[in-house]
């Protein structure tokens, strides 16, 4: 039984654990205290003073997010001098505010309209001149735009904090205040890895992706081109919450209408190419722990992560598989392969990716990603600008008959489909290693030590007579964590699964935006992988290497898994970064 | 309005790098250890430049925006390097309302450098003080521990040239 005090608010008695703040025992008694600035483990710094409360006996007001409850505490939320205070503190927020909300990214989704709206606020009540400061789009993936920033600092806190990478925060000082890198470099000169998790974390509309729908659009009106999408393993998962359903609503059948709708020649599934990556993966893998060779072998999914890693630590990148990552697998093989069987000019393809990530927008730029003498990938759009597009096109969304992923590549196995979770890769990965070195089906396909949202899992199978040590993390944190763990020689293990994104894709910087409140008390990252883990446990099909579809790209084209042309086509290489 | 940085080149030594290494040890694994060894740093180099900064922060693993943000605060914590000669003018009231504004602008033309600047020799650089206290010698002007008081800005290069 958790400690329990008893506390009075709004004049009603309640019995909330003792380790809460009044925010959160307010969520017990069903008020929602409004915040701009806390966001729950990451950001707790009570900066915006949104979240005024009166606590009787208490020295002028108290701001709830960070104020311990205590047995017999008195606590009023909805006073006149209250509603007063966080009107006044709204409208000064907004005095230093680019007020353009009609055309803004963040309208109808930003967390400072919403309270301003509520509490009817004079938006122009305190005039005077404002700093300028120049939109920061100098990466091919998140945009800054200061003019609009408020300051609560959940984007540096989610960098710092959250990522531990740190390549922003607040310079100067009063009213000069801005949040930037350091010695005002533009975030293209400094060791950013797009992961995005800025973008998710601000209420406003002073971060986001860098809209590429645009150059989607003039490919789709373009005769010449053929334009092919297909869709990560998590967009399916989330692109819902665009359009008001439920988190954790599966909604890939009208997913896959809307991308027909938008008039695109082919709509794939991208799952089918995480099988692909699968079998190259793990053929890789069993080829480094025979000769012992570059172990641990840590995956190369997420570009965020291989950014990471070249970056910070620049002597595993020859750890990283040579792999590239399902997306750019996709782009590869389709201008290569199915360009041939099709008679298309690999020329005239546009690839567009939609994906769940920001630094998959930087991954379309990379080196060594363009099998086809032209880049692999032509467009990477997020979650959030696929919704985008099917909104300005009229597309009524929740109407939408389910429809299906369009052949030749509409097979993915649930080993597929996981990936869009933390340790999706690494149990995909150990069903077909498994299978290959046992050369025995499987009794069990559940790999339940790598499943779940904790940021560092550790577990350790025995494959046919040799033990395989393996271990999964998800968050840059936590990623840094275990390499230095090993670095130290503290730890061992064969073979690693990173992902940039606490908690996988499902959680990833291109993703909907998800108000404070909801983040605060839903698990997101939870909500959304089950999503996916019910999928696959759904699908007749949940081995990449038994995925048929897969089977016919082998014997058509790249003959077995490792081969000459798969190299030359499936797999990358890896610059070392530094600072 | 983000603070206008130095272009000049860094050009520290190895002793001074011996220096700050010294003082980070000393500081290390201690809790607020950033300020001190800014302030150390700021005591070696007589300003905190990139390169300094960026040593210090892969020194302590504190992220390099970190230490930015604190250097970028306090005011008292320079970010762009000092001339050999140190030009000064009081933009203090007094000053002010006895024409320090002029001598300003005539520092600004004659030196071809802006408030906050340095000369590309190094040789002089030149900022706005508060109120220094010499309000009785109003407009005053500083080079280095040098006060010069009751200035006129036809007073200014006869000033410098005792420098050049």
């Amino acid at each position: 039984m958790e400690n329990m005090v008893n506390i009075k608010i709004n004049n009603r008695e309640y019995a909330v654990p003792a380790n809460s703040t009044v925010l959160e025992a307010a969520r017990y008694a069903g008020i929602d205290i409004p915040t701009l600035c806390y966001l729950k483990d990451i950001n707790e710094i009570g900066a915006c003073r949104l979240c005024l409360v009166e606590v009787k006996g208490a020295r002028g007001m108290a701001a709830a997010c960070v104020y311990p409850v205590n047995e017999g505490m008195e606590v009023f939320t909805n006073t006149p001098a209250i509603r007063k205070a966080r009107k006044t503190n709204l409208e000064l927020v907004l005095s230093a505010h680019k007020k353009k909300c009609l055309t803004c990214i963040r309208s109808t989704s930003c967390e400072l309209q919403k309270l301003a709206l509520e509490y009817g606020v004079d938006e122009d009540h305190f005039q005077g001149n404002n700093n300028v400061y120049p939109i920061d789009a100098t990466t091919p993936y998140i945009v800054r735009d200061n003019e609009k920033c408020i300051l609560c600092r959940r984007c540096v806190a989610a960098c710092k904090n959250m990522q531990q990478i740190g390549v922003i925060g607040a310079n100067d000082r009063g009213f000069d205040t801005h949040i930037a890198s350091a010695f005002e470099k533009t975030l293209d000169q400094t060791s950013c890895i797009g992961c995005g998790q800025c973008i998710v974390a601000c209420p406003v509309g002073a971060l986001y992706e860098k809209d590429d729908t645009q150059k989607v659009l003039e490919a789709l009106a373009d005769p010449t081109k053929h334009v092919a999408i297909c869709a990560a393993p998590s967009v399916r998962a989330t692109i819902g919450e665009c359009f008001d359903y439920e988190v954790g609503t599966d909604v890939e059948g009208k997913m896959v209408a809307a991308m027909k709708a938008l008039g695109f020649d082919g709509v794939y599934d991208m799952n089918l190419t995480a099988d692909l990556t699968i079998m190259e993966e793990a053929t890789e893998f069993l080829e480094r722990f025979k000769e012992g060779k570059n172990l641990p072998l840590i995956t190369s999914c997420s570009p965020g992560w291989v950014k990471y890693c070249e970056h910070y630590f620049p002597e595993f990148t020859d750890n990283l598989s040579s792999c590239k990552s399902p997306q750019q697998m996709f782009g590869a093989m389709y201008k290569t392969y199915y360009a041939q069987k099709a008679g298309l000019d690999p020329k005239d393809i546009v690839f567009v990716s939609c994906i769940p990530c920001t630094a998959k927008k930087f991954e379309v730029t990379r080196d060594h990603q363009n099998a086809a003498g032209v880049c692999d990938v032509d467009i990477a759009i997020t979650t959030r600008e696929l919704a985008r597009m099917i909104k300005q096109a009229g597309i009524d969304f929740r109407s939408l008959n389910d429809a299906k992923f369009d052949e030749p590549f509409s097979i993915g196995s649930g080993a597929g489909a996981i990936f869009g979770a933390t340790g999706g890769v690494m149990e995909a990965a150990l069903r077909t290693a498994a299978e290959v070195i046992e050369k025995k089906e499987l009794q069990k396909l559940e790999f339940d030590d790598v499943r779940g949202t904790e940021g560092i899992k550790k577990a350790t199978y025995k494959i046919g007579d040799v033990e395989v040590r393996v271990a999964v993390v998800s968050g840059t944190a936590n990623a840094k964590k275990l390499l230095n763990a090993i670095k130290s020689g503290e730890e061992k293990y064969d073979f690693i699964e990173v992902m940039a994104c606490p908690g996988g894709c499902v959680n990833g910087g291109g993703q909907p935006t998800q108000p404070a409140v909801v983040r605060n008390n839903v698990d997101l990252k939870a909500l959304r992988a089950k999503v996916l883990y019910t999928a696959d446990k759904n699908m007749d099909v949940r081995k990449s290497h038994e995925n048929s579809a897969v089977k016919k790209l082998y014997d058509e084209y790249f003959g077995a898994p490792g081969s000459h042309k798969a190299h030359e086509i499936l797999h990358t290489k890896y610059v070392k970064r530094g600072l | 309005m983000k603070k206008k940085l130095t272009t000049v080149a860094f050009n520290g030594t190895a002793e001074q790098l011996a220096k700050l290494d010294e003082l980070i040890a000393k500081h290390k694994g201690e809790k607020g250890a950033l300020m001190p060894v800014l302030q150390g740093a700021q005591g070696i180099y007589g300003y905190l430049p990139i390169e300094v900064q960026q040593h210090i922060a892969l020194s302590m693993d504190v992220p390099l925006s970190e230490v930015y943000g604190v250097a970028s605060f306090y005011s008292q914590f320079i970010l762009n390097p000092k001339g050999e000669y140190a030009v000064a003018v009081c933009l203090g009231t007094a000053c002010y309302v006895k024409g320090a504004g002029l001598l300003m602008d005539k520092l600004e033309s004659l030196l071809g450098i802006k408030n906050g600047e340095i000369s590309a020799d190094r040789k002089f650089s030149l900022d706005a003080t508060r109120c220094i206290g010499a309000c009785g010698l109003a407009p005053v002007l500083t080079v280095n521990e040098e006060v010069y008081g009751r200035l006129t800005p036809d007073m200014i290069k006869g000033i410098l040239d005792k420098y050049n």
